[in-house]
C-alpha cells in the first residue's frame, strides 16, 4: 500500500526541519490536567496530550494529519480481509529498560478492550491479536475493517511484565482498596519519562535516554514542566511574566495583546473539533422543563427553530474573538463525510424560528436546563452565556448550569442532562467515529456519548455496516446517506469548528495540531 | 473566643481544668465527626460517584456490600471514626486517589504559606500598633490606620488580584502563580530553599496576612492606649523613667499577652482564608484542594478537610487556653478580635 | 475617633409638664440631637462621608429597577454586538453604556446597581437570619439556664471553632451537591442567605446570653415573673431592649462581613452565577479580561465593592466606639 511511502516522506521532512538542536527545558501550561496516567482509562483530549509524550501508539497521526509509523513500521491487509499484519519496530525499550515486542502489543490491546477502558469503543472491531513472532502481529477484526490503522492512533502500548508486576493488568479497578498503580505511575516507550506527578498542579517529564527516536527527530526539549493553570488570567499573566514558555489554551480575549508583546508569538490553526448543542430527543417527557406530558425537543420543528435562531457569527465575533468557524455540521472539514454544502451554517432567522416554534405548539416557548462545561473548550462558558439570550428571544428560557468538565462529562454520560454543550474531535478522520459515539443507540460499545436518547434502529444497522464495508465509494455513499438523514433530523445543533491559538516564547515554534495534541519530540529549539 | 467561657472556678486546679477542657475538645471533635460522616454518607450517592455508567446492577450491589453501606448507621459511624483516627479518609471521587495522600502532598504548601503570612502580620502589625498607640495624632499614624482600615475592609481576593496586577504583571517583580522551584526534603516539599520558591511566597503571604496584620495593629494599639492610661504607667512616668523605657519595657510587655493568644486563635482563620488566597494564586495547598472539592462535589475530600481543620482548631484552642490560664489565672477577657 | 464630647444639658422635663404628642417628640428629637451619639457623628467628617456614601450606594442599589439605564437580567435585550465596549469617555465607548459593557453585552453601570442590590439584599437577609437565630438562642440560653444553656453553648462552641467563611463554603458546597439536578437561579439566593446567616449567629447568641444572665436576676424581671408574665414576653419585652445596643454594633460589622463573604463565595464560583451576577461574580468574570485591556469590567465592580465595605466598616467602627462607655 502507499502508506509506507507517505510515511517515509513525512519522516524525512521532519528530519529536515530539525535545525541546530540544543535541548532546553520548557514550562507548558494547560487549563486542565490529564485525568490519569493510566493510558486506557480516559479517552479525553488533555489526557491524550500528556499521554502522547510518555506512551506511544503503534501508529501516530502527526500534525499535518498524516499517519506516521511509530511502534509499528508497516501495516497491510493480508489475503484474509479480516486480518491486518503489522511489523513492529525493533530495538525499542520501555522506560524501565524492558524490551518492546509482540507480547506487549497483544496485552495492551486486550487491556484497552476491557469494560472499564474508555478506549474500547474505538477498537471494537478487533476480535483478537495474534502474535506471529516477536515483531509481527496479526489483528483479527470481526468484519473487514479498512480503517483499522486510523483507529489505533490513540491506543498506547504498555509493558506486559511491568503491568503484571504492579498489579495494573485491569484498567482502574475501583474495587481495589489501593488506587490502581497506573493512575500515578507510568512506564512507556515514549520520548519522555515521568519524574514527578502532582495531579492538577505539575507533572515533570524528562527526556528518555534510551528513546528509539534519538537522532531521527528534533527532540529539542529536555525537560517538560507540565503545569495546570485553570484561571485564564493567571495563565496569561504567567506567560507575560515569562514563568511559562508555552500556553496551549490561549484565552481568546488575550490573543491580540500577546501578539503585540515583544518576545512572544501566537500560532493559529483550525482544530479537528466541532462544538455543538445536544438535546434529549428521545424521552417522552423532560424533567427540567416546564412542559407537562410531552417533550418539546422530540419535535423536529423545535430543533430546527433553535438551529436557525442561533447567531453563530455573533458568537464568533464577540465571544470567540474571531477564533471559530461557524458550521452547520458536527464534524469539520478534516473528516471524511464532510461536505461544504452540509457544513454551511444556516442563516439566522429569528422570525422564522419563532413561527416554527409556534407552529410546533409552543407560542410562549418553554424553560429548560442547559448544562455547560467551563474548563474544557475555548470560551465554553462564554458560548453558553451568549446562547441563553438568543434562546430567550425565541421564548425559550434556558437555565444555565456551568461546571467543571470533571462534573459535566459524568452528567452527560449518566444521562442526566437534557440540553448540553459538547465538543467532539474525530481522531480517525472518518465519520463512522462520530456516528458510533454520538448517533448510534446507546447500547453495548456504541453510543456512549449519545446523551440525546436518539435511537434509530435502521440507522444503527447502517452505521454498524460501515465498519465492514471495504468498497470505498460504496462506503462513502452510505456515509453520505446517513448524514442526509441526520442533518434533516437536526439531532444536534452545530455551532462552530474550533480554532486553536498556541501562545509561546518567540524562540519556540510549536505548530497547531488539528488534534490539539502536541508532540514535543518534534519541537526544535532555536538558540 | 472560647477562652471567655472557659474561666475556671476558684476551686479548680490546673489539672482539673485541663482535663475538663480536654473532654470538651473531644466532644467537639465527635460532633464534627458526626457532621463529616453525615456528609460522607448521605450527600450524593457514593456508589454512583465511584462506578462508571456501564456498571451493572450486580457491580453496584457488590460495591455497596464492599463499602458496608447496608450496615446499621452506628456501625458505619464507628467504622468511619476508626478509619479517621488512622488517617484513612477514603478515596477522592474526582481524582480517584486516597484522600490522605492528597492532603499529605498539599499540607506543606499551606503550612509554609500560613507561616509566612503570620510572620508578615506580626512583623508589621506589632510595630505599627505600637507606633499608632504611642503617637496617636501623627500623620504617619493616620496613614497606618488608613492602611489598616483598607486591610480589614477589602475582601482577600480583591487584594490578591490587585497585587498580582501591580507587582507580577505590571512590574514583573514577583511570581503570579504556583510555588516556584520546590525541593523535597524527606517527605516535605518545601519552597523555602530556593530563590524562586521564596519569590513566589511573597505576594500570597501578603494577601493572606494583610487582614491579620490589621487586626494585630488595632489590637496592639487599643492595648497600648489602655495600658498607657493606667496608674501604673503614670507612676512610672512620675518616677522619672524615660518614655522609651515605659513604652517598650512596661506597656509593650503587658499588651503582648492578649496579642499572643489572639494570634494563636487567628491561626485558624489564616488556614481558612488560605482557601481564597490559594485559589487566586493557584497555590497548590489544602485550600485549593478544598475549593476544587466544593466545586466538584467531591465529598470525601470535603469531609476529610473538615475533620482535619477541626482537629487543628480544637488543638490550637486547647493549647492557647492552657497557656493563657498559666500566664494569668484571673483570665482577663478581651473581646477585641472580631471574628470574620 | 473623637475625644471631645459636648455635655448634654437638656434634662428630662419635670413630670407632668409635657403632655402633648408633638411636644414629646420634639423633646425626644432634641435629646437625640444633643446626645453623645449624634454629636460624635457630626463631629467626624469621615464618618459622615461614610454614612452618605453608604446611603447613596444603598439607594442606588434598591432603586435600580427604576433608575438603571438597562436591565441586565433581561436576557432578551442583550446584544452580542454591544459586548466589550469601553467606558463612554474612552475611544469606542458609547454614551448609553456609561461605564462600558461586559463580555456578553451587559451595561456595567446597570449590572453594578443590580449586583449591589443582590449583594446588599443577601447581606441584610443573612444578618437578619443571624440576628434572629442568635437572639432567640441567646435569650433562651440565658433565661433558661441549666442544661439548655449548656447545650446551646456547646453548639456555639463547636461552630465557633470554625471561621465563618469555612462554614459558609461547607453549607454552600453541601447544598450544591444535594441540588445538583436542579438549577438554582432563585434557590441560590436562599442558599447563600442560609449559608452566611448560619455562619454568623454565634456572636449574637453569646452577647445576648451574657446580658440575659445579668438582667435575669434583676428586680424588675423577678417582679414580672412573680406577676405571672410569660417568659417569652419577659424575654422580648423587658430584656431585649437592653441588648439592642451591642446587637446593633455587631449587626453593622456583620453586614460588612456578610457582603464580603458573599462576594468571596461568588468569586470562588460557588455563589451567584454570571447571568444574575453580584459584585463578586462580576469581579471574577471581569478579571479574565484584565490583561486584554478591558480593565473596566473588573475595576468598577471592584471599586464599588471596596467602597461599600470600607463605608460600612467605618460606620460600624464609629458605632462601636460611640456606644462603648469605656472610651469616653
Amino acid at each position: 500500500m502507499a502508506w509506507k511511502a507517505k510515511a517515509v516522506a513525512t519522516l524525512a521532512a521532519t528530519v529536515l526541519l530539525a535545525g541546530a538542536v540544543q535541548a532546553r527545558p520548557i514550562t507548558w501550561a494547560r487549563t486542565g490536567d490529564a485525568l490519569t496516567l493510566d493510558p486506557h482509562s480516559q479517552n479525553e483530549g488533555p489526557t491524550h496530550n500528556l499521554m502522547q509524550q510518555i506512551y506511544e501508539p503503534l501508529i501516530l497521526r502527526e500534525y499535518t494529519g498524516k499517519l506516521l509509523p511509530t511502534l509499528a513500521l508497516s501495516w497491510t491487509v493480508t489475503s484474509d480481509p479480516t486480518v491486518w499484519e503489522m511489523k513492529l519496530r525493533q530495538g525499542v525499550r520501555f522506560h524501565n529498560g524492558n524490551p518492546f515486542n509482540a507480547d506487549d502489543v497483544a496485552f495492551s490491546i486486550e487491556r484497552a478492550l476491557q469494560p472499564t477502558s474508555d478506549m474500547k469503543g474505538i477498537i471494537s472491531s478487533i476480535d483478537k491479536v495474534i502474535k506471529v513472532d516477536d515483531y509481527t502481529v496479526h489483528f483479527k477484526t470481526k468484519g473487514p475493517n479498512p480503517i483499522l490503522p486510523d483507529q489505533l492512533t490513540n491506543i498506547y502500548m504498555m509493558d506486559k511484565e511491568w503491568s503484571e508486576a504492579n498489579n495494573t493488568v485491569t484498567v482502574e479497578d475501583y474495587k481495589a482498596k489501593k488506587d490502581n498503580f497506573a493512575v500515578r505511575n507510568a512506564n512507556g516507550t515514549g520520548p519522555y519519562s515521568v519524574v514527578s506527578r502532582e495531579q492538577d498542579v505539575k507533572t515533570v517529564l524528562k527526556l528518555f535516554d534510551g528513546y528509539w527516536g534519538k537522532g531521527q527527530m528534533p527532540l529539542g526539549i529536555e525537560t517538560i514542566n507540565y503545569v495546570t493553570i485553570k484561571k485564564d488570567e493567571t495563565r496569561v499573566a504567567a506567560l507575560l511574566s515569562g514563568e511559562v514558555d508555552f500556553v496551549q489554551d490561549m484565552p481568546v480575549q488575550d490573543i491580540e495583546r500577546v501578539q503585540k508583546t515583544q518576545g512572544l508569538k501566537v500560532n493559529l490553526g483550525q482544530e479537528n473539533r466541532s462544538i455543538f448543542l445536544g438535546m434529549d430527543v428521545g424521552s417522552a417527557d423532560l424533567k427540567s422543563d416546564d412542559v407537562q406530558g410531552k417533550n418539546p425537543f422530540a419535535d423536529k420543528r423545535v430543533r430546527q427553530a433553535i438551529n436557525i435562531a442561533i447567531d453563530r457569527e455573533g458568537i464568533r465575533r464577540a465571544v470567540m474573538r474571531n477564533q471559530s468557524k461557524p458550521s452547520g455540521m458536527i464534524i469539520g472539514p478534516f473528516v471524511n463525510g464532510y461536505t461544504e454544502a452540509l457544513g454551511k451554517a444556516p442563516a439566522v432567522s429569528p422570525d422564522k424560528a419563532k413561527a416554527m416554534l409556534t407552529e410546533a405548539g409552543y407560542p410562549n416557548g418553554f424553560s429548560i436546563t442547559l448544562h455547560c462545561p467551563n474548563d474544557r473548550y475555548v470560551s465554553d462558558e462564554g458560548i453558553c452565556q451568549a446562547v441563553v439570550p438568543m434562546l430567550a428571544r425565541l421564548g425559550i428560557k434556558a437555565n444555565l448550569v456551568s461546571q467543571s468538565k470533571a462534573k459535566h462529562f459524568p452528567t452527560l454520560q449518566n444521562g442526566e442532562s437534557e440540553f448540553y454543550l459538547l465538543g467532539w474531535g474525530v481522531p480517525t478522520y472518518d465519520s463512522e467515529y462520530a456516528f458510533s459515539f454520538l448517533h448510534h443507540t446507546r447500547t453495548g460499545r456504541f453510543g456512549s456519548w449519545n446523551s440525546t436518547r436518539y435511537s434509530n434502529p435502521d440507522l444503527d444497522k447502517r452505521i454498524e455496516g460501515l465498519s465492514s464495508e471495504v468498497d470505498i465509494p460504496k462506503r462513502n455513499a452510505a456515509i453520505a446517506d446517513i448524514w442526509k438523514v441526520l442533518q434533516d433530523e437536526t439531532i444536534y445543533i452545530p455551532l462552530h469548528d474550533q480554532l486553536l491559538a498556541y501562545a509561546m516564547k518567540a524562540d519556540l515554534d510549536v505548530p497547531v495540531s488539528p488534534d490539539n495534541v502536541v508532540h514535543m519530540k518534534f519541537v526544535a529549539a532555536k538558540k | 473566643m472560647a477562652a471567655a467561657d472557659a474561666a475556671p472556678n476558684r476551686q479548680d486546679t490546673m489539672l482539673a481544668f485541663a482535663i475538663r477542657r480536654l473532654f470538651e475538645a473531644l466532644m467537639v471533635m465527635l460532633a464534627v465527626a458526626l457532621i463529616a460522616f453525615a456528609l460522607f454518607r448521605y450527600v450524593g450517592d457514593p456508589v454512583n460517584q465511584m462506578v462508571g455508567q456501564d456498571a451493572t446492577l450486580e457491580d453496584r450491589a457488590e460495591l455497596r456490600r464492599h463499602l458496608g453501606l447496608d450496615d446499621p448507621v452506628i456501625v458505619q459511624f464507628g467504622r468511619f471514626i476508626t478509619h479517621a483516627v488512622r488517617f484513612d479518609f477514603g478515596i477522592s471521587y474526582q481524582l480517584k486517589q486516597p484522600v490522605t495522600g492528597m492532603i499529605a502532598e498539599r499540607f506543606p504548601a499551606t503550612f509554609e504559606l500560613a507561616l509566612a503570612a503570620a510572620l508578615f502580620a506580626v512583623a508589621l502589625g506589632i510595630p505599627m500598633g505600637v507606633y499608632t498607640g504611642i503617637y496617636r495624632d501623627n500623620w504617619l499614624s493616620k496613614v497606618f490606620l488608613t492602611v489598616s482600615l483598607i486591610g480589614i475592609s477589602l475582601p482577600t481576593f480583591l487584594i490578591g488580584i490587585l497585587l498580582i496586577y501591580l507587582f507580577a504583571v505590571k512590574l514583573g517583580w514577583f511570581s503570579s502563580f504556583g510555588r516556584g522551584e520546590v525541593i523535597t526534603v524527606g517527605f516535605w516539599r518545601t519552597g523555602l530553599l530556593t530563590a524562586s520558591g521564596l519569590k513566589a511566597l511573597v505576594l500570597p503571604a501578603i494577601t493572606l496576612g494583610l487582614f491579620q496584620m490589621t487586626l494585630i495593629t488595632r489590637l496592639v494599639r487599643a492595648e497600648m492606649l489602655e495600658v498607657l492610661r493606667t496608674d501604673y504607667i503614670k507612676f512610672a512616668r512620675a518616677r522619672g523613667l524615660s518614655d522609651r523605657a515605659i513604652n517598650f519595657g512596661h506597656a509593650l510587655r503587658n499588651t503582648l499577652v492578649p496579642v499572643i493568644t489572639i494570634i494563636g486563635l487567628q491561626l485558624g482563620l489564616i488556614i481558612a482564608f488560605a482557601i481564597i488566597t490559594e485559589s487566586v494564586f493557584q497555590w497548590p495547598g489544602m485550600g485549593l484542594m478544598f475549593i476544587q472539592a466544593v466545586q466538584n462535589a467531591d465529598i470525601p475530600v470535603m469531609a476529610a478537610y473538615l475533620l482535619l481543620v477541626a482537629f487543628l482548631f480544637v488543638l490550637i484552642n486547647l493549647i492557647v487556653d492552657l497557656i493563657y490560664v498559666r500566664i494569668d489565672p484571673r483570665i482577663r477577657i478581651y473581646g477585641k478580635g472580631s471574628q470574620r | 475617633m473623637n475625644d471631645a464630647r459636648l455635655p448634654s444639658d437638656v434634662h428630662d422635663p419635670a413630670p407632668g409638664k409635657e403632655t402633648s404628642a408633638t411636644g414629646i417628640w420634639r423633646h425626644r428629637l432634641a435629646l437625640f440631637r444633643d446626645s453623645d451619639l449624634w454629636q460624635s457623628f457630626i463631629a467626624s467628617r469621615l464618618v459622615m462621608a461614610a454614612a452618605i456614601l453608604t446611603a447613596l450606594l444603598i439607594g442606588a442599589a434598591f432603586l435600580a429597577p427604576v433608575i438603571a439605564p438597562h436591565d441586565p437580567y433581561d436576557l432578551k435585550s442583550l446584544e452580542l454586538i454591544d459586548a466589550d465596549k469601553p467606558p463612554a469617555w474612552e475611544e469606542g465607548g458609547e454614551a448609553r453604556f456609561l461605564l462600558g459593557t461586559d463580555d456578553q453585552g451587559r451595561d456595567i453601570l446597570s449590572t453594578i446597581m443590580y449586583g449591589t442590590r443582590a449583594s446588599l439584599t443577601i447581606g441584610l437577609c443573612s444578618v437578619l437570619l443571624a440576628v434572629a437565630i442568635g437572639l432567640s438562642l441567646g435569650l433562651w440560653a440565658g433565661y433558661a439556664g441549666g442544661r439548655i444553656d449548656a447545650a446551646i453553648m456547646r453548639v456555639a462552641d463547636v461552630q465557633l471553632t470554625f471561621p465563618a467563611i469555612l462554614t459558609a463554603l461547607l453549607i454552600d458546597g453541601v447544598a450544591l451537591a444535594i441540588f445538583k439536578r436542579y438549577t438554582l437561579e432563585g434557590g441560590k439566593f436562599w442558599i447563600l442567605v442560609m449559608a452566611i446567616g448560619l455562619s454568623y449567629w454565634v456572636q449574637y447568641a453569646r452577647t445576648v446570653r451574657g446580658v440575659t444572665l445579668v438582667e435575669r436576676d434583676k428586680e424588675y424581671v423577678q417582679a414580672a415573673r412573680l406577676i405571672g408574665i410569660r417568659p417569652v414576653k419577659i424575654m422580648f419585652q423587658h430584656i431585649l431592649p437592653n441588648v439592642m445596643g451591642p446587637v446593633l454594633v455587631l449587626a453593622t460589622i456583620n453586614l460588612a462581613l456578610a457582603i464580603i463573604t458573599e462576594a468571596t463565595l461568588s468569586f470562588l464560583g460557588v455563589g451567584l452565577s454570571p447571568t444574575e451576577p453580584s459584585l463578586g461574580t462580576m469581579i471574577q468574570v471581569g478579571n479574565k479580561y484584565l490583561f486584554s485591556g478591558s480593565w473596566w469590567m473588573v475595576a468598577f465592580p471592584g471599586l464599588t465593592l471596596a467602597l461599600l465595605a470600607v463605608a460600612v466598616n467605618l460606620l460600624g467602627d464609629w458605632l462601636r466606639d460611640a456606644l462603648n462607655p469605656k472610651l469616653r
